[in-house]
C-alpha cells in the first residue's frame, strides 16, 4: 500500500470520466462525467499534498471545488436554455457550428 | 547662401501668411451655403491680410543682418535617420515671391468679385483660389524640398480644381485632366529629385542640400539638375510639357491670370533659381535649361501668332515669356536676377492682360474668338487703355516694364559669347519680334477695325470692382521694370541669395546697340502685323487654305499630335499588354494559390462535424500522445 | 521547520487500516463511476456519481484532509448533485438514453484511447512515485510539533495569506457565475405581453361557447360520486359534466331535501337545490325528484 494506489485510482476514475464524456449523449450525464474527472484530480491533489507534507495541494483542491461549483451553475443554466430552444438535452443535436 | 538666422518678431509669425488663406479656404469649403453671402469677402480679406503681413515681414527682413531668417514650426516626419522638419525660410527670394503672389492675388481676388458675381458657385471659386494662394505661399516659403513639394502638389490640385471649375463643360473637364496628367509627369521628376537628395545627402532642407552640393559626384548633380528641370518644365509649361497650359484657359479668366500667367507657372523658375548651387555645379544641366528655354520661347511665340482665341494667344505668350525666364536662369549667375525681374514684371503685365481679356469677354458675352471682336477701343475705354499699356509693356516698348527686363535677358544671352551666345541672342531677339507681331495682331483684331460682333452683343465697360485692379496692374506694368532695375535694384535685394551682382566686364555687344536692335525688331514685328491684319478686312471665320507654316502654328507645332503618337499610343499598348499579363500571369498565380488553399481547407473543414464529442475525442487523443511522450522521455 | 525536516527523514508509513479502507472503497468508487457511465437512466447516473463522490470524500478524510472531506460531502454530494437532480427533473423528459452510437467509431476509439491513457498515466505514476517518502501532514497540521493547529486552521491560515488574491478572485468568479446563470436561465417576456385578468376573461367570453367553467361531476347532485352527473339549474342532468372516463350510472343519492337546513330553521333564500326549478325560489312548492 503506497500513495501510488491513490494515484492510480485517480487515473482510472479520470479515464472513466473521459470515456463517459465521449460516449454519452445526454448533456447532463456528460456534465456529471466532467465532475468525476475534476474529482479524480482533487484526489490526486490531496494525495500529493500528503506526500509532500504541505497544504498547498489541499488548497488547490479547494479552489477546484469552488470553480467546479461555478462551472456547474453556468453549465446547467446553458443546458436549460439549450433545452428550452431545442427541446433536447443531447449534445449531438447542438451541432450548428460546423463546416 | 548667406547665414540664416532664427526668426524674431513679426517674421516668427510668417506662418500666418500660409495659415490665413488656408483658414479662409477651410471656412468656405466646410461652411457650405451658409457662407455664400459673404464668402467672397472673406476670401479676398484673407489674401489682402496676407499681403499686408507679407509687406510688413519684407520691411522687417530688410533690416535683418544677412536678410535670411528661418522659422522652425514643427517636426514633420521623423523616422530612423530621416528627419524632416516643417519650417519656413524667409529670405529675399521668397519675399519677392510672397509679395508677387499676395499682391497680384489680392488684386485678382477683388477683380473676381465682379467677374464671378453672377456665378452660383462663387463661394467655391474663392475657396479654391484661397487654397491656391496658401499652397503657392507654402511652395515659396518652405525651407526644404519636401515642403516645396507639398506646396507644389497643392498648387497642382488647386490648378486642377480651378481649370475644371465649370466641370459640366467637357472641354474644361478634359483640359483639367490634361493639365493634371502632364503636371504629374513633371512631379515625378521632382519627387525623384527629392528621393535622390534623401539617398545621397540624407536631408532635403535647402541649407543641407545646397550647402553640400560639393560632396556629390558630378553625375549625381547633373541627374539632380535634370530631374528638377523636369519638375520645373511640368509646372511651368515648358518644352516638352507645354501642351497643357493653353488648354488650361478653359478655367475662369481670373484663374488664368493668377495661376496660369502670374504665379504658379513661374514656380519652375523659382525652383531653378532656388536650386542655383546645383545648376552652378553642373554646366550640362544648365545647358539643357538653356535649350529648353530657347525652344519653348520659339514654340510659344510661333503658336501665338496663329491663334484666334484671345486667351490662347495670351497663354502661348505666357509659355514664350516663361521660356525667356528659363533662358535667363539657364545663363547662370548673370541671368538669375534678370530672369526673376522679368518674372515679376511679367506677373504684372500678363495678369493685367488676362484681366483685360476677361473684361472684354465679360462685355462680349463670353465670346473668345478675336475674329468676332473689333472696334472695341471706343466702347471699353478703361479696358482699352489698361490693356494697351500691358501690351506695350509686353512687347518691350522703351522705358516700360518689358523693355527693362527683357532687354536684360537678351543682353545676357549675347554676353554668353561664342556661337551659342549669338544663337541664343538671335533666338531671343527673334522671339521679341514675334511677340510684337502676335500681340499687335491681338490688339488690332480686338480693339480696332470694323466691329464684327455677333448679333445681340452689346459691348459695355466692366464695373469698377473689375477695372480698378486692371488700372493698378497697368500702373505696375508701366513702372515695375523701371522701379526694379533703377530705383530699388532687384540685384541688390537678391544679393544675399545669388551673390553680389558682377560688374559687367565686357559686353559682346554694347547694351545701347542691343536696345536699339530689339526696338527695331519689335517695330518690324508690329508693322508686319499691321500689314497682315490692320490694313485689310478680317474674315469672321479663319481661312482654311493657309500655308503649312500657319497650319503648324495653329496646331501649336503639332504638340498634341506628337504627344499622342509618341507617348499616348505606346502607353496604351503597354497598358494593354500589362493588363493581359496581369490577368493571365499574376492573377493566375494568385487565383491558383487561392483555389488550392480553398480546396484543401474545405476538405479539412469536413473535420468540423459540429459534434462536440468528436472534438473531445481529439482532445483525448492529444492527451494520450502527450502522456506517451512523457513516459517515453522519462523511460528513455 | 524543524518538524518538517524531521518528518522528511522518517516519513509516514501507510498503515494497514488505511489499506483496508482503500481496498473496500476503491472498488466502490470505480463501480460507481462505471455505473454512472453505463446506466441508461440519468437519475441512476446521478446516484452512482453520488456514491463515487462519497467514497472520495472518505478518501480525503483518510488522507488527513478532513475539511476537504466535509466540503466534498456537503457541497459536492449535497448541493451540486442536488442541483444536477433538479435540472434532471426539469429537463429529463427523455429519461433513458438510446444506446445506439450515432458517430461512427466513436465508442471504440473512446475506449481504446481511454485504456491507453489509463495505462500510460498509471505506468508513469508507478515509475514516478517509486520509492517516494510520504512526509505526512503532521508538521503543518494537528499532531505534535510547533504547528498545533488543526486542519481547518492551517487551511484558513494559508487561504487568507498566501492564497488571498486567488480567494478574492474566486469570489468574484462565483458572483459572476451566479449572475450569468440568472441571465442564461431567465426568459425575457416582452414588456406588455403579459395579459391581465380582464383581457383573459374577455378572450374567454369572446371565443369559447361555454364561458364559465364546466360543471364538475356531481354539482347540484345529491351524491358525491364522480359518476353522478351534475345538474342544470332546472334540475336536468348536464351532459357537459360527465366525466370522460366513467360511464354515468345511477348512484345512491341523498334524501331529496336540504333537511339539515330546514331542521335548523334557516329559511330558504335560494341557492339550495331544494329551491331550484321553482319560480318563487323558496322551495315551498318543491316538485318531485327530477331524475
Amino acid at each position: 500500500m503506497t500513495i501510488a494506489n491513490y494515484l492510480v485510482l485517480a487515473a482510472v476514475l479520470f479515464t472513466i470520466g473521459a470515456v463517459g464524456v465521449l460516449v454519452r449523449r445526454n448533456a447532463i450525464v456528460v456534465f456529471m462525467c466532467v465532475e468525476l474527472m475534476l474529482n479524480s484530480v482533487n484526489l490526486t491533489l490531496v494525495t500529493f499534498a500528503r506526500s509532500t507534507g504541505t497544504l498547498d495541494g489541499q488548497l488547490i483542491a479547494f479552489f477546484v471545488m469552488v470553480v467546479a461549483a461555478a462551472e456547474v451553475v453556468v453549465g446547467l443554466a446553458i443546458i436549460m436554455s439549450i433545452y428550452r430552444t431545442r427541446r433536447s438535452a443531447s449534445v449531438d443535436d447542438a451541432n450548428l457550428l460546423k463546416y | 547662401m548667406s547665414e540664416t538666422l532664427p526668426a524674431t518678431g513679426l517674421l516668427a509669425a510668417s506662418w500666418l501668411l500660409i495659415a490665413l488663406p488656408l483658414a479662409g479656404a477651410a471656412v468656405l469649403l466646410l461652411g457650405g451655403r451658409r457662407t455664400d453671402r459673404w464668402g467672397h469677402l472673406l476670401g479676398t480679406g484673407t489674401v489682402v491680410a496676407a499681403f499686408v503681413l507679407g509687406l510688413a515681414c519684407t520691411v522687417q527682413l530688410a533690416g535683418v543682418d544677412g536678410r535670411s531668417v528661418d522659422v522652425d514650426l514643427f517636426t514633420f516626419i521623423q523616422t530612423g535617420s530621416l528627419d524632416v522638419g516643417a519650417g519656413l525660410l524667409f529670405d529675399p527670394l521668397s519675399a519677392v515671391f510672397v509679395l508677387l503672389i499676395t499682391g497680384v492675388g489680392a488684386l485678382i481676388h477683388v477683380y473676381s468679385i465682379g467677374y464671378m458675381a453672377h456665378d452660383p458657385a462663387r463661394r467655391r471659386f474663392f475657396a479654391y483660389l484661397d487654397l491656391f494662394v496658401a499652397a503657392m505661399l507654402l511652395l515659396v516659403l518652405g525651407n526644404s524640398y519636401v515642403a516645396l513639394y507639398v506646396g507644389w502638389e497643392g498648387v497642382g490640385l488647386a490648378s486642377y480644381l480651378l481649370i475644371a471649375f465649370w466641370y459640366t463643360r467637357p472641354a474644361a473637364a478634359t483640359a483639367a485632366k490634361k493639365a493634371f496628367v502632364m503636371n504629374r509627369v513633371g512631379d515625378v521628376g521632382l519627387a525623384l529629385a527629392v528621393f535622390v537628395m534623401f539617398a545621397q545627402l540624407g536631408t532635403t532642407s535647402y541649407a543641407g542640400v545646397l550647402g553640400n552640393v560639393g560632396l556629390l559626384a558630378g553625375g549625381t548633380v547633373t541627374a539632380l539638375g535634370l530631374l528638377l528641370l523636369l519638375g520645373a518644365c511640368g509646372k511651368s509649361g515648358q518644352f516638352p510639357l507645354q501642351a497643357w497650359l493653353p488648354d488650361a484657359m478653359e478655367g475662369p479668366t481670373p484663374v488664368s491670370a493668377l495661376i496660369h500667367a502670374a504665379t504658379m507657372v513661374t514656380a519652375g523658375v523659382y525652383l531653378i533659381a532656388r536650386s542655383a548651387p546645383i545648376f552652378d555645379a553642373s554646366p550640362s544641366a544648365r545647358t539643357v535649361v538653356l535649350v529648353v528655354g530657347a525652344i519653348t520661347l520659339m514654340i510659344g511665340a510661333i503658336a501665338g501668332c496663329a491663334q484666334d482665341d484671345i486667351k490662347k494667344v495670351l497663354a502661348y505668350s505666357t509659355v514664350s515669356q516663361i521660356g525667356y525666364m528659363f533662358l535667363a536662369v539657364g545663363l547662370g549667375p548673370v541671368g538669375y536676377v534678370a530672369g526673376l525681374a522679368h518674372l515679376l514684371t511679367h506677373g504684372f503685365f500678363k495678369a493685367g492682360l488676362f484681366l483685360g481679356a476677361g473684361s472684354v469677354m465679360h462685355g462680349m458675352g463670353d465670346q473668345t474668338d478675336m475674329r468676332r471682336y473689333g472696334g472695341l477701343a471706343g466702347k471699353m475705354k478703361t479696358t482699352f487703355v489698361t490693356f494697351g499699356l500691358g501690351y506695350l509693356a509686353l512687347i518691350g516698348f522703351p522705358l516700360l516694364s518689358g523693355y527693362w527686363t527683357k532687354d536684360a535677358i537678351i543682353e545676357a544671352a549675347f554676353d554668353r559669347g561664342g556661337v551659342s551666345g549669338w544663337l541664343l541672342g538671335g533666338v531671343a531677339v527673334l522671339g521679341a519680334g514675334l511677340t510684337a507681331f502676335y500681340m499687335t495682331r491681338l490688339m488690332l483684331l480686338t480693339f480696332f477695325g470694323r466691329p464684327r460682333w455677333d448679333d445681340g452683343v452689346h459691348p459695355h465697360e466692366s464695373p469698377g470692382v473689375m477695372t480698378v485692379p486692371m488700372v493698378v496692374l497697368a500702373v505696375g506694368s508701366v513702372a515695375a521694370g523701371f522701379l526694379l532695375v533703377e530705383v530699388f535694384p532687384l540685384a541688390d535685394w537678391l544679393a544675399p541669395v545669388f551673390g553680389e551682382p558682377a560688374e559687367a566686364a565686357a559686353h559682346a555687344i554694347p547694351p545701347l546697340l542691343v536696345s536699339v536692335l530689339v526696338s527695331l525688331v519689335v517695330l518690324l514685328g508690329a508693322v508686319v502685323a499691321w500689314l497682315f491684319v490692320g490694313r485689310r478686312e478680317v474674315p469672321v471665320t479663319a481661312p482654311a487654305r493657309v500655308s503649312p507654316v500657319v497650319r503648324a502654328a495653329r496646331h501649336a507645332i503639332y504638340a498634341d499630335a506628337v504627344n499622342e503618337s509618341l507617348l499616348m499610343r505606346p502607353g496604351m499598348w503597354l497598358t494593354r499588354a500589362l493588363v493581359f499579363v496581369d490577368n493571365r500571369g499574376v492573377d493566375g498565380v494568385v487565383n491558383g494559390t487561392a483555389a488550392a488553399l480553398g480546396g484543401s481547407s474545405s476538405r479539412l473543414g469536413r473535420a468540423q462535424t459540429g459534434f462536440v464529442r468528436s472534438y473531445a475525442l481529439g482532445m483525448l487523443g492529444g492527451a494520450v500522445l502527450v502522456a506517451g511522450a512523457l513516459v517515453a522521455v522519462t523511460a528513455g | 521547520m524543524s518538524a518538517l525536516a524531521a518528518a522528511a527523514d522518517t516519513g509516514v508509513q501507510l498503515g494497514t487500516g488505511e489499506a483496508v479502507a482503500f481496498w473496500i472503497l476503491a472498488p466502490i468508487a470505480v463501480l460507481g463511476a462505471l455505473g454512472m457511465v453505463f446506466s441508461r437512466n440519468a437519475v441512476h447516473s446521478a446516484l452512482f456519481l453520488v456514491n463515487t463522490m462519497l467514497a472520495l470524500g472518505i478518501f480525503y478524510v483518510v488522507q488527513e484532509a478532513p475539511f476537504l472531506g466535509a466540503v466534498q460531502i456537503i457541497v459536492y454530494t449535497g448541493a451540486i448533485m442536488i442541483l444536477f437532480l433538479f435540472v434532471l427533473m426539469l429537463v429529463g423528459r427523455d429519461t433513458s438514453d438510446s444506446v445506439v452510437e450515432t458517430l461512427r467509431g466513436q465508442r471504440v476509439a473512446a475506449i481504446v484511447l481511454g485504456v491507453g491513457f489509463a495505462g500510460l498515466v498509471g505506468a508513469g505514476i508507478a515509475r514516478a512515485t517509486e520509492g517516494t517518502v510520504v512526509r505526512g501532514l503532521d508538521a503543518v497540521q494537528g499532531g505534535s510539533g510547533d504547528a498545533a493547529d488543526g486542519n481547518i486552521e492551517a487551511i484558513a491560515r494559508l487561504l487568507f495569506t498566501r492564497y488571498l488574491l486567488a480567494f478574492e478572485v474566486t469570489s468574484a468568479l462565483l458572483i459572476t457565475a451566479a449572475v450569468g446563470a440568472m441571465i442564461l436561465a431567465h426568459t425575457e417576456r416582452e414588456p406588455g405581453s403579459r395579459q391581465s385578468q380582464k383581457e383573459l376573461s374577455r378572450a374567454r367570453f369572446l371565443t369559447a361557447d361555454h364561458p364559465q367553467t364546466l360543471p364538475g361531476p356531481g354539482v347540484y347532485a345529491r351524491a358525491n360520486s364522480i359518476a353522478a352527473p351534475g345538474r342544470l339549474p332546472d334540475g336536468t342532468p348536464s351532459v357537459a359534466s360527465f366525466s370522460t372516463g366513467i360511464e354515468p350510472q345511477d348512484v345512491d343519492e341523498l334524501p331529496p331535501a336540504s333537511l339539515g337546513a330546514e331542521r335548523a330553521g334557516i329559511p330558504h333564500r335560494g341557492g339550495t337545490d331544494a329551491a331550484l326549478g321553482t319560480l318563487d325560489g323558496t322551495g315551498s312548492s318543491r316538485e318531485g325528484d327530477p331524475s
